[in-house]
């Protein structure tokens, strides 16, 4: 088997047992980025010393863990004191954040080797990269294609085994959309279960750090590692972790399985249609029962979002002033025109756009009329799926749902139009509005036909309960277990 | 139809927002946030008279630390990435004019 085609939980295994040591998985890794990375721009910056370095202190003994020499790659909008942190926005270009994540950091001192950084829409806004700073990343499976996004360079980092594993963040969809476009495994986790200290803010409420994965365990693993409660994030729960690998394989006969028709539209791919089918019957073989929910506030979650979503990042992206970090422009009269030029330049549209639409939601003639009848609205989506998680009431104990409605658009189809690109996310934005853990699995493929492939992934999702993520990834083991398409690789293309 | 955002409340919004826009940006902008907000109208179908608003996913409160004093970054860390420094301060342009006298 090719090493880096190892699922992470194996990788760990063989240099655990020495069948292989974490310089030789490193170095295999590098030298397939080395290979793939100029025509599928995963990576924004590379840290191919250091990480080496880390391998030899693993395969020396002086470094330790769970995760021991797993080559690891890293959005680039969670701070780490080593290189830079640019949230592939220019404003942020030469910035080298003075601390590093508490996800990061975890990882690190779970013995992860962290190989670089990825590349994503400016600051987290957008679901394609295309708002990258720095060029997209592209998808493996058609590299005229996008990988979705914000966490697109992370999703195609594992889509295409330039890492064993990887982090994201998901405001919207961030995590699951493009895991889902690319063909991995993408969880966001709940609101609060894993800390967002050096987590560049997007929208404070809504934001959280997640690991894509080749498999369900993968992403366990990882979330075993970033998972709990941390004193510098106040929002972090402070309440017990699970062994979420320890229960991955207990049974799930007897859960309830929800569906809602809500998310069984038709603008659904065909093949979406019966990727859900085909969760069904597995679920029913594997003696779950399978349930309607009714989510009726569902079509309300895009307004509700980009109204909540665009408010507070309007507000943290306030803090981009030209003075204490970030670009400066070389001409300004003054302190305003300082602040209005270096961010003119340094931001691109998406994030201009968005700060506007945010400054507009919250000014004043307009705030009750937009955010705060969002804040009501955003209540009702909780209160549809407090509901349908209701046990008393014939509720369910997980909903299965497309996580998009198909399979990754072709660059440039929805760059002018906002809007349209702002409705790719009808699916997975209600999980960040209530709070509540999400996971995205491989699920099929959509037929297309245009000389690259055949063939585009797409991903059904899964919603729990707050902090039942050990529920949640039992559940996606089973759906796993009896497919075969979380093993499925795009054929890469050497670029000239 | 008249649009949902006209570029003077665009150049209002811009301003607030600290951001420079030519005259074009302005236009495209009110354009495009004007399909937006009129996608956002879709909230007022619902009736939402009585239902709590929700800033939050979960309901934190105040958390509060024991009050020992612990060391901060300190000020070449702070000052590390600022475009212009003169230490210990950030430095910036003159903010007021020449007859104020500062």
């Amino acid at each position: 088997m090719n090493l880096t085609e190892s699922t992470l939980v194996e990788l760990r295994d063989a240099i655990a047992a020495k069948k292989l040591s974490a310089t030789e998985a490193t170095r295999s890794y590098l030298d397939r980025i080395e290979k793939h990375n100029r025509s599928l721009n995963a990576y924004h910056e590379l840290y191919a010393d250091r990480a080496l370095e880390r391998a030899a202190q693993v395969d020396a003994g002086t470094v330790t863990g769970p995760l021991a020499g797993v080559p690891i790659a890293i959005k680039d909008n969670l701070c780490t004191q080593f290189g830079h942190t640019t949230c592939s926005s220019k404003m942020l270009e030469n910035f080298q954040a003075p601390y590093t994540a508490t996800a990061v950091r975890k990882l690190e001192e779970a013995g992860a080797v962290i190989l670089g950084k990825t590349i994503l829409d400016e600051f987290a806004m957008g679901s394609s990269t295309e708002n990258s700073s720095f060029g997209p990343a592209r998808n493996p499976w058609d590299t005229g294609r996008v990988p979705g996004g914000s966490s697109g360079g992370s999703a195609v980092a594992m889509a295409a085994d330039l890492c064993a594993g990887a982090l994201g963040s998901d405001t919207g969809g961030s995590i699951r959309q493009p895991a889902a476009l690319c063909g991995v495994v993408g969880l966001k986790p709940t609101y609060g279960r894993v800390s967002r200290w050096g987590l560049v803010a997007f929208a404070s409420s809504l934001d959280q750090i997640g690991p894509f994965g080749r498999t369900v365990a993968d992403a366990a693993l990882l979330l075993q590692v970033i998972a709990g409660h941390d004193p510098l994030d106040s929002t972090s729960a402070d309440v017990p972790v699970p062994d979420y690998l320890g229960e991955l394989d207990r049974p799930i006969d007897g859960l309830r399985l929800g569906i809602a028709r809500q998310y069984l539209t038709d603008s659904n791919d065909p093949a979406m249609a019966k990727a859900i089918d085909d969760a069904i019957g597995i679920y029913k073989d594997a003696g779950a029962t399978i349930v309607d929910v009714d989510l009726p506030h569902t079509e309300y979650g895009i307004p509700t979002y980009y109204i909540v979503a665009t408010a507070e990042c309007s507000s943290n992206l306030a803090r981009y002033d030209g003075v204490h970090y970030g670009h400066r422009t070389s001409q300004a009269d003054d302190l305003i025109d300082l602040y209005s030029r270096s961010r003119a330049e340094g931001f691109g549209d998406e994030v201009k756009r968005r700060i506007m639409l945010g400054t507009y939601a919250l000014s004043s003639g307009y705030y009750d009329a937009y955010y705060l009848r969002a804040l009501r609205v955003r209540r009702l989506i909780k209160q549809d799926f407090d509901a349908a998680f209701d046990k008393a009431t014939g509720g369910c104990d997980a909903i299965v749902c497309p996580t998009t409605t198909g399979p990754a658009f072709k660059f440039g189809q929805m760059t002018d139009d906002p809007l349209q690109m702002y409705l790719n996310d009808v699916y997975t934005v209600n999980a960040n509005l209530a709070g509540i853990p999400g996971i995205s699995l491989p699920a099929g493929f959509a037929q297309v036909s245009n000389g690259v492939t055949n063939r585009l992934p797409l991903g059904i999702q899964l919603f729990a309960p707050v902090f039942d993520e050990a529920r949640l990834l039992r559940i996606a083991r089973v759906f796993e277990r009896a497919t075969d398409l979380h093993v499925q690789r795009p054929s890469l293309q050497l670029s000239a | 139809m008249p649009q949902k955002i006209t570029d003077d409340q665009v150049r209002h919004v811009a301003k607030l927002s600290r951001l420079r826009l030519t005259d074009d940006e302005v236009r495209h902008f009110a354009h495009q946030l004007s399909a937006v907000l009129e996608y956002f109208s879709k909230l007022n179908e619902l009736d939402v008279e009585g239902v709590e608003p929700m800033a939050h996913a979960m309901d934190v409160t105040n958390v509060l630390r024991a009050d020992d004093p612990k060391h901060g970054m300190n000020v070449e860390t702070v000052l590390a990435n600022a475009p212009d420094r003169s230490p210990p301060f950030f430095k910036v342009p003159k903010v007021l004019g020449d007859a104020s006298g500062a």
